[in-house]
């Protein structure tokens, strides 16, 4: 799809707002929908998309694979970093209410960083998928 | 849409027409021998599906469903086709399996006649913790420190009353993507022939 000028043009003009809009639903999930999930999966698709047009080298050299899957594991040693810092500041595994002194407060900050976890870790491993599969050749 | 109001009728009109959609696409599908239209066509069954979620107030999960669903699975079975072929190999008909399909579907539907009305206030899954979640999730007017004070109850339950399974959900897709980096990843950096 390299000859495609009009593809390459348009999805350079969508990739950043592709990005945007999954900041938007990864920090705006608590107040509407969305969450870290979906904002993983949309952060990934712009560099699906990225792949899809311009190759797999390109996505390659924007996202080393390398990088990715220490990444991915970053992600959910986040998640699970939140919960212990929870226990060793003398609540049970997992509740915010422990980090801060105002208890609603400790909430929405390990809220936000759980999905924060989870957004990273969904996004690593779809563009590792992506990118493991789009390097197979057929097998004759 | 709550059938004890009746809903409007324009969104009546509305979800007929997408589940009337979605069993035309379910049907292309099953005719199709091309495997390139059957996997476009999984797509937008999924971006219907997606509509329909969001029409039953369900935007969390639409959102889901249009962003995997119609999005990054038809790219990875996109991919997976350019390694297979593009035809679909004509079988023959067999009658056991459909017996099964329409012995499970008649179940299906035999189940949702006990069923409460969609959105109704007394259905038991309304009544049991929900009242107190939604309460927690609001956050009082005089700044009274509530248990989570979050403004999308789903977020709450997901991250907060449910975040021990949304950690064990994590580490399943972080699974899946180191099975699926063994499995299929290739190291054409470091030369030689090996996969």
């Amino acid at each position: 799809m390299k000859q495609q000028s009009i593809l390459r043009v348009i999805s350079k003009l969508l990739i950043p707002y592709i990005l945007l809009f999954a900041f938007y639903v990864q920090f705006h999930g608590d107040y509407g929908p969305g969450g870290g999930f979906q904002a993983g999966v949309i952060f990934a698709a712009a560099f699906i998309l990225y792949g899809l047009v311009f190759g797999l080298e390109p996505v390659r050299r924007a996202a080393p694979p390398e990088v990715l899957e220490k990444v991915a594991a970053l992600g959910i040693l986040l998640y699970a970093g939140v919960g212990i810092v929870a226990m060793l500041r003398g609540g049970n595994f997992l509740d915010y209410s422990a980090l801060e002194h105002n208890k609603a407060h400790g909430q929405h900050h390990g809220i936000m960083l759980i999905e924060a976890g989870v957004g990273i870790t969904v996004a690593a491993v779809m563009i590792s998928i992506f990118q493991a599969l789009a390097a197979r050749r057929p097998e004759r | 849409m709550d059938r004890r109001t009746g809903g409007s009728v324009i969104e009546r009109v509305i979800v007929i027409s997408l589940l009337a959609l979605l069993v035309a696409t379910a049907w292309t599908v099953v005719r199709l021998r091309s495997l390139f239209a059957t996997a476009m066509l999984t797509g937008i069954y999924s971006f219907l599906g997606a509509s329909w979620m969001l029409l039953l107030d369900a935007p969390d999960v639409a959102f889901t469903e249009a962003a995997v669903g119609a999005g990054v699975s038809t790219v990875v079975m996109l991919v997976t086709l350019s390694l297979t072929t593009r035809e679909e190999k004509p079988g023959r008909f067999r009658v056991f399996p459909l017996l099964v399909v329409l012995a499970t579907g008649a179940a299906l539907v035999y189940a949702t006649l006990d069923m409460p009305a969609h959105g109704a206030p007394d259905a038991p899954a309304h009544l049991h913790v929900a009242p107190e979640y939604i309460a927690d999730s609001v956050p009082t007017a005089d700044g009274e420190i509530v248990a989570v004070g979050i403004d999308n109850v789903v977020t709450t339950v997901l991250a907060s009353y449910r975040g021990y399974d949304t950690l064990g959900e994590t580490a399943v897709i972080f699974t899946a993507g180191i099975g699926v980096m063994l499995l299929l990843r290739r190291r054409p950096k470091r030369g030689g022939t090996g996969r």
